[in-house]
């Protein structure tokens, strides 16, 4: 029944290559940086990070995906191109619409309240005034943050890092996408709010063509994913049906 | 759909035997992340413009939040600025004599020259200060520098409410003139808005240019006429740098200002062919700003 599968995502020699500003300083910073200038060198506090080598693959629709490997592996970096945050440095990435990440990690702006970063990740992703209005109560429900006081009105940076990690999931959780890819979300919050968050996921999923999903758990992935991609210093090590990579990666991970 | 397509895949080779490129066409598949057509690009930005707004609001409240003078800080502050020009220009160095209501005049300078000024500035860090945003979630990135000109719009409101109580205050009359406030302003919030999109995608690339921005936004400060008046220069110049100083788009609109707000300033205090000289400027820089910034809407994420 090959003919029959429908195509969501294709990766194609996927290379990925960020910029790090003030990685490192220089002795002598203003004689040295001037020498640099002169010799036209690159300053050395600009590194350049090869985090994806060479990734290609292709999901189906209906599949659900996981993507293990160590930290520092590229996985994030591997979804945020995919979601086309981030340029390729070579090769393509094709999706079936717009891909949205859920990831613990979008940056919101700390020194605005819990509320406002409501509304503004709303707007940001698209959504209507109107409908910001609807659901923003649902999102701080959801979120939990309001169970011990009401945080909502206070600034972000006053939160815990598991607090602002709710409110994150929450906000990007609101709405209904085509391709979806979670990364490490379900690992954060209290019992209570995981629950709340895997059941929500279920009801994206279900929606969702396609769903990716990053993470340390393995429990995790076997409990959702039939496939698992393997990605190991930027390459594909394995990529086939979650029991047997999930079993080679444990192996792996063992010799260490 | 995919009853067509499977009809016509039975002609064609098998999907698993085509490359990645034709596979994705066979199933109208998108490159992630490509940049759209500028009129579309155009249509996206506008649906986010209730994003652009709530931005520049809640930026312009979270600013002084941290002082205990608070929101009243968006009225000292140019209130302040002109005190200290005020103390250099007109008492220490006497620039006042021959300038007609030189607290108006310095006043009005001030505060339109900084508007442009700060747009500039705050446009350099706009992509490059929100690096997480970006990487975090989708929208169209000129929101930023459009959302950091809006927040400068919103405190330049301010100053002007300050300015005009300054004008009336050194007892010039309130006329009809004064209407011609709102093209002017819409005319310098275009053509900012157009500058913070070039230097926006100038600093997400040059982490130097943060750096350099204030010293090259003084000196275009010090040619645009905003402590004294420019036509003592401008009169025993040759004709071409006489032409090239009264063409600056900042001195026109602070001229425009002054003739607006001023019923002191005649018709013939204006430089020659102001009005169509700013339309030409504004529609320039408005709309090379936007398609500079646009051509590299794909990069920004990368730092």
């Amino acid at each position: 029944m090959a003919e029959t599968r429908v195509p969501t995502v294709i990766a194609d020699g996927l290379h990925i290559v960020y910029r790090v500003h003030g990685s490192a300083a220089g002795r002598g910073p203003a004689p040295s940086a001037l020498g640099r200038l002169l010799r036209r060198r690159r300053s050395p506090a600009v590194r350049e990070v090869h985090a994806v080598k060479g990734v290609s693959f292709t999901a189906y629709r209906g599949e659900a995906i996981g993507l293990i490997g160590s930290n520092g592996s590229g996985k994030s970096t591997l979804l945020r191109a995919v979601a086309g945050l981030l340029p390729p440095h070579e090769g393509r990435v094709y999706t079936d619409g717009q891909p949205a990440l859920l990831g613990v990690n979008a940056a919101l702006m700390n020194d605005l309240t819990g509320e406002r970063n409501v509304v503004l990740g709303c707007l940001a992703m698209g959504m209507r005034p109107r409908e910001v209005r609807e659901c923003a109560d649902d999102i701080v429900d959801f979120s939990g943050i309001d169970e011990r006081g009401d945080f909502s009105s206070l600034p972000m940076r006053t939160y815990s890092s598991g607090m602002a990690a709710r409110l994150r999931f929450a906000i990007a959780a609101a709405k209904t996408h085509d391709v979806l890819m979670i990364d490490e979300a379900l690992a954060t919050g209290d019992a209570g709010f995981r629950r709340r968050s895997q059941e929500r996921v279920r009801e994206l999923r279900e929606q969702a063509g396609t769903v990716f999903l990053v993470s340390h758990s393995l429990g995790t992935i076997r409990e959702t994913c039939e496939r698992t991609i393997w990605l190991e210093a930027g390459v594909i090590r394995m990529d086939g049906p979650t029991d047997e990579v999930a079993g080679a990666y444990e192996e792996f991970a063992r010799g260490r | 759909m995919s009853g067509r397509q499977r009809a016509g895949a039975a002609t064609r080779a098998p999907d698993t035997e085509v490359g990645p490129a034709e596979l994705a066409a066979r199933y109208g598949l998108t490159v992630s992340g490509s940049r759209p057509g500028p009129a579309v690009y155009g249509r996206r930005l506008w649906s986010r413009r209730h994003f652009i707004a709530a931005f520049a609001t809640a930026r312009l409240n979270a600013m002084h939040t941290g002082a205990r003078l608070g929101g009243l800080w968006q009225v000292i502050t140019p209130l302040l600025n002109a005190a200290v020009y005020y103390l250099v220009f007109g008492l220490l160095l006497g620039t006042r004599h021959g300038t007609h209501g030189f607290v108006p005049f310095l006043c009005t300078g001030v505060f339109v020259f900084g508007f442009t000024q700060s747009a500039v500035l705050a446009g350099t860090r706009a992509v490059q200060g929100n690096l997480a945003l970006i990487r975090a979630l989708h929208f169209p990135r000129a929101c930023l520098p459009l959302a950091s000109t809006l927040l400068q719009l919103q405190q330049l409101l301010f100053s002007m409410a300050v300015l005009m109580v300054i004008v009336v205050a050194s007892g010039e009359p309130v006329t009809a003139r004064w209407l011609l406030v709102v093209p002017v302003l819409a005319a310098q919030s275009a053509f900012n808005a157009g500058l913070a999109m070039a230097v926006a995608r100038i600093g997400a690339r040059e982490t130097d240019a943060a750096q350099l921005m204030p010293f090259a936004m003084r000196t275009w400060m010090y040619a645009s006429g905003v402590f004294y008046d420019l036509r003592g220069l401008t009169e025993h110049a040759p004709g071409w740098a006489a032409a090239l100083l009264n063409a600056n788009p900042a001195l026109l609109f602070i001229d425009l200002m002054r003739y607006a707000l001023m019923d002191s300033v005649p018709r013939s205090g204006l430089p020659a062919h102001a009005w169509p000289l700013v339309l030409a400027w504004t529609a320039a820089v408005g709309a090379g700003g936007y398609l500079f910034f646009w051509q590299a809407e794909k990069e920004y994420g990368r730092g």
